[in-house]
């Protein structure tokens, strides 16, 4: 697409927001509701230089991404909950040879098959603690088509700065969903790409310039213990330095957190949410400053690294009630419960593949106020 | 010879059991890339999990990949689409390869990507400890088959041949010398390339069924008699022809999208 105004569906604006990024390799297995961005990219792909490919399985998909990433591509795939969860021990790989690629996932109400094609956001653990092993993730949530656009492009840029995966975390609504998306133009969108072994560039926060297959660095890359050099490597002191190093890059970094917030500075309440749910959650603190109700809005667009720091700064003297509206049986939630020790945190949770609703919201946060009166 | 090893080995001694056939293919490998004389940058070998996936890594001074258990194949598949001009090898096992990634290896086969595959056959799953696998014979004893192998093994060669490859052949180790040429016409075909090696495990599958190394190299040596035993189990080079090759396919994809739709992002 041309930049300009589009009419679209958050998938297609994702996998724009791909090409966008300079995508040039996207692997994926048909699922519902993700199967929008394989379509759309196998046609838009091939016209950008870039490739297609359609794999015998979610295993393989994020197999063949991992590899096309060391080959030198920008590489992305696409699932939902049953994908995502195949794709888990490739995905740990990832993390331990820090192998920059994106994985979106449109989450749909689980577990199992469940609802295959209603929304859920029952991914927000898995999507930090999916595949096994220490490590540190960066998923990103988008809560609109337009973010959908954005949010992947920024997943890119994240992967390529920090030499890791990155997960976009969408639900079915957002990817199903049509609204606006502006697609500004390239000259005014920020590419970042990985610095390259020999490039006289270095990062901060200890992140190494990668190799690529084909060019002479006979490169050893393994995904057992190994030192900088790719020497596997069992020793004790060596596979704990490259861990740590690896988790340091994320959590000593400033730049990757993006957090909404509104109405705090008289708020008594705050409605937090994230996703599509932030829509009513938002809605419901309209209505309720509306009625007198002073409460304040909190959206979290990066949900992992979890926003300790900025969410405890947020909250002011004054807030004694702290809502956490997720489609999930209560996740977020458990971290707020970690981060906020001096208000009361009250899990509004929705279920059954369903978008909650304003006024449902609006009820837990008013029979909550007036419980305390 | 000396030579030759340091040349193309970034360490040495390598770690494989005594009798293990891995240090023969590692060497043949070695004699066949000296003797095609391709660039060596060129040269991706990747590998999953299990004994013969420590060939290429970390011994070969080359780029390689060793990944996981089961889905070297499919990280194969990524690499040589992300970069065309890689000249791909495949080392795995016949528990990494046709256990675990057996999903992987047809439809590999059946895309006819320019992959050669090399897949050890030694019967077993020789790196968790000798458990019984999808080439395990029928009522062979191995630490999970202590009453005798109840499944029937895989030919792999029919698998592959079936599921659309363009290059497949079948040695053992014995054969040192028709390996060599093998692999070096598996890796300049243009398309999936398959080569089973057959190879002795005296530690883990031998050691179970009252295999000494010689029995396996009589056994071996009788396979590759062809007025031999009247072996069930033929060895030599079973396909070689021509078919599109699946990165082909995907450049000729591109000029199509790219003549019909002048449309592209700055």
């Amino acid at each position: 697409m041309k930049p300009g105004r589009y009419l679209v569906l958050g998938d297609i604006a994702c996998a724009e927001g791909a090409i966008y990024a300079g995508c040039s390799l996207f692997a994926g297995y048909p699922i519902t509701p993700a199967t929008e961005i394989a379509e759309y990219l196998s046609r838009r792909l091939p016209e950008c230089n870039g490739y297609f490919l359609q794999m015998e399985d979610e295993i393989a998909s994020s197999a063949a991404i991992i590899g096309a990433s060391w080959a030198g591509a920008k590489a992305m795939t696409a699932t939902s909950g049953p994908g995502f969860s195949l794709m888990q021990e490739n995905i740990s790989y990832a993390y331990h040879t820090e192998t920059p690629i994106v994985i979106v996932v449109v989450q749909r109400s689980g577990p199992s098959t469940g609802q295959a094609t209603y929304p859920a956001q029952q991914e927000f653990y898995q999507a930090r603690y999916g595949a096994h092993g220490d490590y540190e993730s960066i998923v990103l949530s988008p809560n609109s088509v337009q973010e959908a656009f954005d949010m992947t492009i920024r997943a890119f840029n994240l992967s390529e700065m920090y030499r890791l995966p990155v997960i976009l975390l969408m639900d079915g609504a957002i990817g199903h969903m049509r609204e606006e998306l502006i697609i500004p133009k390239p000259e005014t969108i920020q590419i970042e790409y990985r610095y390259k072994l020999g490039d006289p560039q270095t990062r901060e926060n200890q992140i190494l310039p990668m190799g690529q297959f084909g060019e002479g660095h006979k490169l050893l890359v393994t995904g057992s213990a190994h030192e900088i050099s790719g020497k596997r490597n069992y020793a004790p002191e060596v596979h704990s330095a490259t861990i740590r190093r690896i988790c340091s890059k994320i959590s000593n970094a400033s730049d990757i957190i993006e957090i909404e917030s509104r109405y705090l500075d008289d708020a008594k309440a705050v409605i937090i949410s994230y996703g599509i749910s932030a829509r009513p959650a938002y809605g419901a603190v309209l209505a309720l400053r509306k009625k007198g109700i002073k409460v304040g809005f909190i959206r979290f667009k990066t949900l992992w690294p979890f926003p300790d720091i900025i969410l405890q700064k947020l909250m002011n003297e004054d807030i004694n009630h702290v809502f956490v509206v997720e489609m999930n049986n209560g996740m977020a939630v458990r971290e707020v419960q970690r981060v906020i020790k001096n208000a009361k945190i009250i899990s509004v949770t929705q279920l059954g593949g369903v978008i909650p609703s304003m006024e449902s919201i609006i009820k837990k946060v008013e029979a909550q106020m007036e419980c305390k009166n | 010879m000396q030579e030759l090893m340091k040349k193309y080995l970034r360490y040495l001694p390598h770690r494989f059991c005594a009798g293990c056939g891995n240090g023969i293919v590692l060497n043949c490998f070695v004699r066949a890339i000296d003797q095609l004389k391709l660039d060596t940058d060129s040269y991706l070998c990747v590998s999953g999990i299990g004994c013969s996936s420590w060939i290429p890594s970390p011994y070969l001074n080359l780029d390689t990949f060793h990944t996981l258990h089961g889905r070297a194949i499919a990280y194969a598949t990524g690499a040589k689409v992300a970069n065309n001009k890689l000249n791909v090898i495949v080392f795995t096992g016949d528990g990494d390869g046709a256990g675990i990634g057996g999903n992987h290896l047809i439809h590999a086969a059946r895309r006819n990507i320019d992959l050669t595959v090399l897949l050890l056959n030694n019967y077993t799953y020789g790196m968790t400890g000798g458990q019984v696998a999808p080439t395990t014979p029928h009522a062979s004893l191995t630490s999970t088959s202590p009453y005798g192998n109840p499944e029937r093994p895989f030919d792999l060669c029919k698998l592959v041949e079936a599921a659309g490859a363009t290059y497949v052949a079948r040695w053992t180790v014995f054969q040192p010398r028709a390996l060599i040429k093998s692999m070096k016409e598996a890796i300049l075909h243009k398309g999936f390339s398959f080569i089973e090696i057959l190879s002795p495990c005296p530690t883990e599958y031998g050691r179970r069924n009252q295999l000494s190394i010689r029995d396996y190299l009589n056994y071996f040596k009788e396979l590759s008699n062809p007025q031999g035993n009247g072996s069930k189990i033929p060895l030599g080079v079973f396909v070689k022809k021509e078919a599109p090759e699946f990165c082909m396919q995907l450049n000729l994809i591109k000029m199509k999208a790219q003549g019909k739709r002048g449309e592209k992002i700055d």
